[in-house]
């Protein structure tokens, strides 16, 4: 896969300003202004990630990382800029690429008041697999990440945060796609759960030789599984290598700099504080 | 699979998921088909008594064909304001299928759906207005041909209509509703259009539910026969072959404004 000097803009009405309270008519005069302000989510991103690679970014809120996943999975017309999957362009393509993509996103997005089974059946027919293939293909991702298939004809809505998100999984990898993109995937994990992800997403890359784009919050995972890792602030990347070399890019008093440091130190931000 | 069977295939994927939804929605579905057979029977009865079996037809059949021709232009678009709120839009958008196909699949269910409910209301006004209406001279070939046909143009309004909720969720669904009624009010559902005002009636006339009410009215009270109405099925056919296309070009744009602009999430 290759992005090549991507760039999205959001426009977004300008707010008025907080300090003072708006006079009637500064109310009236803002509601037919069109002046917009302009969010550069993704200001000029360049990057290639090989067959058998995971690809890490990690950035702080805001910094254009959903943006990002959204343009490579044909959900966003970029601004300027390519992107290629395997030769195929995602804006002349899209079909093609489509083909070979599926995506983890961070909120579960399902039909609430159906079933896991029933979302996952739905998913499957978009996607050409064969039910009963799906159903069982379904079963062992599912056993294999933890979630317990008695209640996969539970209405989805009883089902926890964590138990979604192994549906969305499932859903991910039960079209086995050559481009896997996951965004966040293993946020509202428990421990255990995490780990079994992280596995069968190493598993994956090593069996299909897929291509794996990950965004994590979390340094450990990023730094355990990603061949290379970003970092994005402001749409822009700021660093870029093996978790190696981005350590090697701060230097910490008293040993080495963990992958947290990096990231503090290059986006000025607190993790902790961004919740 | 050949392309065909695969495209079926993909157009049930929707059919399917609907009803499922019908399923779980049940306490819904149940408040719909009472309001339905309710508001059938409200308008029917408001003639029984006070004009001949004829006039209880007439409103009858405004009050059916009515029911039937709103989900018709209601069911997609419903169906993408549905998605918007679950965020599955992204997810059936990012699917490989043709955009056609799954537009296909959403109205084959309008249809059926729509069929459905007329139907069983349909059954039920029988109990009510038993010796009050004479259907024995109705042409029921007509009447279902005409609603076959009629059926292409409101799936084309149904179309155009399903934009508004894929720009906004909220606005859309009222957008919906007002090009809704404003068919209601032009179509003559309960009165011939010439009781509207004249600059009114130009817009009756590119109504294709003026023209769907009219014939089967002419059938079901008249027994009007299929050659007797080709006028009325020829415009609506006519304008059915302008609608859908009209509707898929204008969800393709809609759907590619959307990516440009980022309408398509929810949250995240
Ligand atoms: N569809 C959209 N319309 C308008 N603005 C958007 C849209 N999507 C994202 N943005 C804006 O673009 C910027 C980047 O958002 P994005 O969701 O890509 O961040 P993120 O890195 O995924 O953040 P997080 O870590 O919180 O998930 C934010 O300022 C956001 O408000
Ligand atoms: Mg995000």
């Amino acid at each position: 896969m290759v992005v090549h000097q991507v760039i999205k803009h959001f426009y977004r009405k300008k707010p008025l300003s907080a300090d003072e309270k708006p006079s009637f008519m500064q109310k009236v005069h803002h509601l037919f202004r069109r002046d917009k302000e302009v969010i550069k989510a993704v200001d000029t991103i360049s990057f290639e990630v090989g067959m058998g690679q995971i690809y890490g970014i990690l950035g702080p809120n805001g910094s254009g990382k959903s943006t990002l996943i959204r343009l490579i999975s044909t959900l966003l017309l970029p601004d300027s800029g390519h992107i290629t999957v395997c030769g195929n362009d995602v804006v002349q393509d899209s079909f093609k690429v489509r083909q070979m993509i599926n995506r983890v996103s961070v909120e579960a997005s399902f039909f609430k008041k159906l079933s896991s089974e029933e979302n996952l059946i739905y998913a499957a027919r978009l996607y050409g697999v064969p039910v009963r293939q799906a159903r069982r293909k379904a079963g062992q991702i599912l056993r294999r990440i933890g979630f317990d298939t008695k209640r996969i004809d539970e209405q989805m809505e009883n089902l926890s945060r964590g138990m979604q998100q192994k549906v969305a999984i499932a859903r991910a990898l039960l079209t086995s796609p050559i481009l896997l993109l996951l965004d966040e995937p293993t946020t509202g994990l428990d421990p255990k759960s995490k780990r079994d992800v992280q596995q069968c997403v190493d598993e994956i890359r090593h069996e299909h030789d897929a291509i794996i784009l990950l965004t994590t919050h979390d340094m450990e995972e990023a730094e355990k599984m990603c061949d290379r890792i970003a970092i994005i602030d402001d749409g822009k990347f700021i660093a870029e290598g093996t978790a190696k070399e981005l350590k090697s890019l701060v230097t910490k008093a008293g040993g080495e700099a963990t992958l947290e440091d990096v990231f503090i130190e290059l986006t000025g931000n607190d993790l902790r504080e961004e919740g | 699979m050949t392309k065909l069977t695969h495209e079926i295939s993909v157009s049930y994927a929707f059919i399917e998921r609907n009803f499922n939804l019908l399923k779980r929605y049940l306490n819904w579905e149940i408040l719909f088909f009472t309001y339905s057979i309710v508001n059938a029977l409200t308008i029917g009865l408001i003639m029984v008594g006070r004009g001949s079996s004829r006039d209880v037809l007439y409103l009858v059949i405004g009050a059916l064909i009515w029911g039937f021709l709103s989900v018709m232009m209601r069911e997609v678009s419903d169906a993408i304001t549905w998605e918007r709120w679950e965020g599955t839009i992204e997810y059936t958008f990012m699917a490989p299928i043709h955009r056609m196909t799954h537009l296909v699949g959403s109205c084959f269910f309008a249809i059926l759906y729509g069929l459905l409910r007329t139907g069983i209301v349909l059954a039920v006004m029988p109990i009510f207005f038993g010796k009050h209406v004479d259907l024995s001279g109705a042409n029921w070939l007509t009447m279902m041909v005409v609603v076959a046909v009629s059926s292409l143009s409101f799936i084309g309004i149904g179309l155009i209509a399903a934009i508004f909720p894929l720009l906004s969720p909220e606005k859309g669904q009222a957008a919906t509703g007002i090009l809704q009624s404003i068919v209601l009010l032009i179509s003559g559902v309960y009165y011939e259009i010439d009781v509207l005002p004249s600059w009114l009636q130009v817009l009756s006339k590119i109504s294709p539910a003026t023209y769907t009410l009219r014939s089967i009215r002419a059938a079901m009270l008249d027994g009007a026969s299929i050659a007797s109405q080709t006028h009325n099925l020829i415009l609506l056919l006519f304008i059915g072959l302008i609608t859908i296309p009209l509707g898929f070009w204008v969800f393709d744009q809609g759907e590619k404004y959307a990516k440009r602009v980022g309408r398509l999430k929810r949250s995240g």
